[in-house]
């Protein structure tokens, strides 16, 4: 495998259609694997990508399929970083609360979990703005962790 | 190729659902469609059995917080049972025990629905 074949298999893009999830999770889950994550956290991290691009498809793209999302792994020796990008509308989750389980379920709440499973499964999580209009979402799973 | 699947049949008069497959936001649609059509129809005793569920996301937890309240309100329940570990892990996670009966077996499920019939309240 040449250089740019290796660089091609860390890089997966997709148009904003939910069809394209299950796609996602098994590209997430074999890199992680390769990377020598063990089941459950492969699971995890293929969970929280599922959910920051369900996140992208409808809040940033308003649910139109035909746009463009790219997610780029980046292995590093204690860690695995994902980079989920897109050209939609930007969305700031950091002015979203995470909800009180306990009183989101007593008042039959709905919606806005994606960003709760998130924010306790991931190590770290970020936003930046990336080039021109794209915005990139940051996941980041510590081969450490629990 | 159809990722998810459902089956409807009854078991001691209840409405058990048997979920297969991978329940994310493409799919979560077609489970909505069965619970309001089994609501439509006054079928408010359910059962989920996600013994063949190998995957779930927020998009399908926000299905069953779609429903539960018109289910209940109608003297009914949605009880969940057969759960993988990797499944009951995400319910676990977002502490959907409080508010729903998840049960190890579907017929303990069924003896829960014959014995009482109602859901436990969350937050106590």
């Amino acid at each position: 495998m040449n250089r740019n074949e290796k660089k091609t298999g860390m890089r997966l893009t997709i148009n904003s259609s939910t069809d394209r999830l299950r796609e996602v999770r098994d590209f997430v889950s074999d890199r992680a694997r390769d990377a020598g994550f063990r089941d459950e956290v492969v699971h995890t991290i293929a969970l929280c990508c599922d959910e920051a691009c369900t996140n992208v498809i409808k809040h940033a793209y308003a649910n139109a399929p035909d746009r463009e999302i790219d997610i780029r792994i980046i292995p590093r020796r204690d860690e695995m970083e994902i980079v989920i990008t897109h050209d939609g509308e930007s969305f700031d989750p950091d002015t979203i609360k995470s909800p009180d389980m306990k009183e989101y379920l007593s008042h039959y709440r709905k919606g806005g979990l994606g960003l709760h499973l998130i924010r306790s499964l991931m190590d770290k999580v970020f936003y930046k703005q990336g080039n021109g209009s794209r915005y990139e979402v940051h996941l980041v799973k510590f081969h450490s962790s629990p | 190729m159809s990722t998810f699947k459902i089956e409807h049949r009854e078991n001691n008069a209840i409405n058990v659902l048997d979920l297969k497959g991978y329940l994310d936001a493409h799919t979560a649609p077609e489970l909505e469609k069965t619970f309001q059509s089994l609501i439509d129809t006054n079928r408010f005793r359910i059962i989920v059995n996600c013994r063949d569920l190998t995957y779930i996301s927020s998009a399908g937890l926000g299905v069953f917080m779609a429903y539960i309240e018109d289910v209940r309100r109608n003297q009914g329940d949605i009880k969940l049972s057969n759960m993988s570990p990797k499944v009951f892990n995400v319910f676990d996670l977002l502490g959907f025990p409080l508010l729903y009966e998840i049960t190890p077996d579907e017929a303990d499920a069924v003896k829960k629905f014959q014995e009482t019939g109602k859901p436990p309240k969350a937050g106590k």
